[in-house]
């Protein structure tokens, strides 16, 4: 009878620290976080460590877990995230490109496996493509978007486009979330040495079938994450006038290209580059709105920078209200300038 | 290919350009008296499935557009407007004033709605503006054990009930390819809703509108998540404006952010 007990406590912490059991309270014996790391052909995807961040203010012990074609290599990579207990890798070319049919079931067998308390996954395309999914299967209300995790079952996000914040207490016994990237930082590559172990696979036949992708290629920074961003609205005019503004701007602060939902419905941008309420949500320490009017749905994609300047024609534009800094000029006079200073600077 | 039959959930929400207010007793978001709408995702869904219709886009054509929501009585103009803009008839699951569903509830609710009415293609919104949880397609699509495509711009149907979808994912877009039945949700990118004209707001008074109850559906509203409470964000000081691009970079410098 041992044996079974042991058998189904295996890969946990809680055997492995039997003897610290006693010195610690019972609420975090209890808990036990799965995060769930992305990857890209074993290129382990560094915002996705984040969850750990998040994991780490729950308390208790924290895995992570990662699939893919290479999934061991991105493994390694996190299992030097410090305070980390394991990383289950599952190898597997059918979890590659995170199809939610397949994914869902990995995850489901991995959760009930390990007995989780708590599962977090950042709220990315991934992240809120699959978790609902997983949420249904283990029959739990999924809590999306978190901001803040005030203890191990209440839990902070915003709702409205941001125009509110609840406060919410899960009654279910495991607790599913994702999590706003810019509200908790990525965890640093350290010295840890959490041990990789191979997950579950349950090797489900998938659904659906991954055909193509078509990736929007950049040297700047990366949007989600970048310091600062630049960002252009309806102001532009066109296209070609938004490459010509935006992207030397970009380039003499080192910053991401943003854009409205404006610019991006005319054309003038990709759509991955919107910043809103269905966009990208960002918090850089410097968030410069050109041509911007300040929708609700476009704040809520960046109300939390740490310093807000606008760039607008239009005295009255509700951009102006929320701006640290505000400027009222032509953007085609004021942007060509305003390069020309940082250079010189 | 099978004839589709399509299910359109749609919610009524507090329209998209009404800033929110929190009530006095931070329980919630004020509602009374606040215009209120059809969720903008769920236009794009019932878009989608008389485009789908009229363009003759499915080889085996669509023999059903049924909309459905849950909500109080005043959920109906919010289904009056979805068959104005084309939906067949309409599925009321009746609430009482001020009763909230969580999306796993009202996947639950969908997954028996879907067995009822023999659907095989539900198109959601990808999220509803007012909870903002993005959750219930890929619930519902996880319940029923069908395939899911989320975010979808593009949607195309193929022989053999095959259905090809690119969705809006991080960094660009993806494609990928499943069969019916299956669940989508749908992004901005998909399409430009119509608006209903008088004539069709007329005839829509005279298309089919079910009344139900979650009761009668089979389905418990059990609420695991409980509001502690909701607040208003931390209000942003706008700070003075500058009156060139000197007084604008130099202020930037002052606050570190450059």
């Amino acid at each position: 009878m041992f044996s079974a007990v042991a058998q189904s406590l295996k890969g946990s912490h809680r055997l492995l620290s039997r003897g610290s059991v006693g010195r610690r309270n019972h609420l975090s014996r209890l808990l036990s976080t799965l995060a769930i790391l992305e990857q890209h052909n074993g290129q382990l995807n560094h915002t996705s460590l984040g969850t750990f961040n998040a994991a780490k203010k729950l308390g208790g012990t924290i895995h992570g877990l990662v699939a893919g074609s290479n999934a061991s290599v991105a493994a390694r990579e996190a299992a030097k995230v410090e305070g980390i207990d394991t990383i289950l890798a599952i190898d597997n070319e059918a979890y590659e490109k995170g199809l939610p049919e397949v994914f869902a079931h990995l995850l489901v067998a991995n959760i009930k496996k390990g007995n989780y308390t708590h599962v977090i996954s950042a709220h990315t395309t991934f992240g809120k493509n699959v978790m609902p999914r997983v949420s249904a299967l283990l029959d739990v209300q999924q809590i999306s978007d978190v901001t803040a995790i005030n203890d191990e079952k209440t839990f902070v996000r915003p709702i409205y486009a941001g125009n509110a914040i609840t406060t919410v207490e899960s009654s279910d016994t495991i607790k599913i979330l994702t999590i706003r990237g810019t509200a908790f930082a990525p965890e640093d590559i350290g010295k840890g040495s959490a041990v990789v172990s191979p997950g579950v696979d349950p090797k489900p036949q998938s659904t659906s079938e991954w055909l193509s992708e078509h990736l929007t290629k950049s040297d700047r920074p990366d949007l989600a994450t970048a310091t600062k961003v630049v960002s252009g609205g309806r102001g532009l005019r066109s296209k070609e006038d938004f490459d010509a503004i935006m992207f030397p701007l970009a380039d003499a602060l080192g910053a991401a290209v943003g854009a409205s939902r404006a610019a991006v419905d005319s054309g003038y941008a990709d759509n991955s580059l919107q910043v809103g309420q269905t966009g990208k949500v960002v918090a850089p320490q410097l968030y410069l709105a050109v041509g911007i009017s300040g929708a609700i749905q476009h704040l809520a994609g960046m109300k939390d920078s740490k310093v807000i300047a606008a760039i607008n024609k239009d005295a009255d534009a509700p951009i102006f209200q929320v701006a640290d800094v505000g400027l009222h000029g032509d953007l085609f006079k004021v942007v060509p300038e305003m390069v020309e200073k940082i250079k010189q600077s | 290919m099978s004839a589709l039959r399509i299910l359109v959930p749609i919610k009524r929400v507090i329209d998209y350009a009404v800033k929110p207010r929190v009530n006095k007793m931070q329980t919630g978001v004020e509602t009374a008296g606040v215009k209120h709408s059809m969720n903008p995702f769920d236009e794009l869904s019932v878009e989608e499935a008389v485009q789908i219709r009229e363009k003759q886009r499915a080889p085996g054509g669509v023999e059903d557009i049924c909309a459905i929501s849950a909500g109080p009585p005043k959920a109906v103009d919010v289904l009056r407007t979805a068959m104005a803009m084309g939906a067949d008839r309409g599925i009321h699951v009746e609430l009482a004033e001020g009763e909230e569903l969580e999306p796993l509830t009202v996947a639950k609710m969908l997954r028996v709605a879907v067995e009822q009415q023999k659907s095989n293609l539900v198109v959601l919104g990808k999220q509803s503006i007012d909870d903002d949880a993005g959750q219930t397609g890929q619930m519902l699509a996880g319940l029923l054990e069908w395939p899911q495509a989320t975010q979808a711009s593009k949607v195309e149907f193929g022989e053999g009930d095959s259905v090809t979808v690119t969705r809006e994912v991080d960094g660009g877009v993806e494609t990928i390819r499943a069969r019916l039945p299956m669940v989508v949700t749908t992004d901005l990118r998909l399409n430009e809703p119509r608006y209903a004209n008088l004539p069709n707001i007329m005839k829509a008074k005279r298309k089919k509108l079910d009344k139900t109850t979650l009761e009668k559906l089979g389905v418990e509203n059990k609420r695991r998540l409980k509001v502690i409470k909701v607040t208003e964000p931390p209000p942003r000081q706008g700070g003075a404006k500058v009156e060139d691009v000197g007084g604008l970079v130099s202020r930037l410098k002052e606050l570190g952010a450059l």
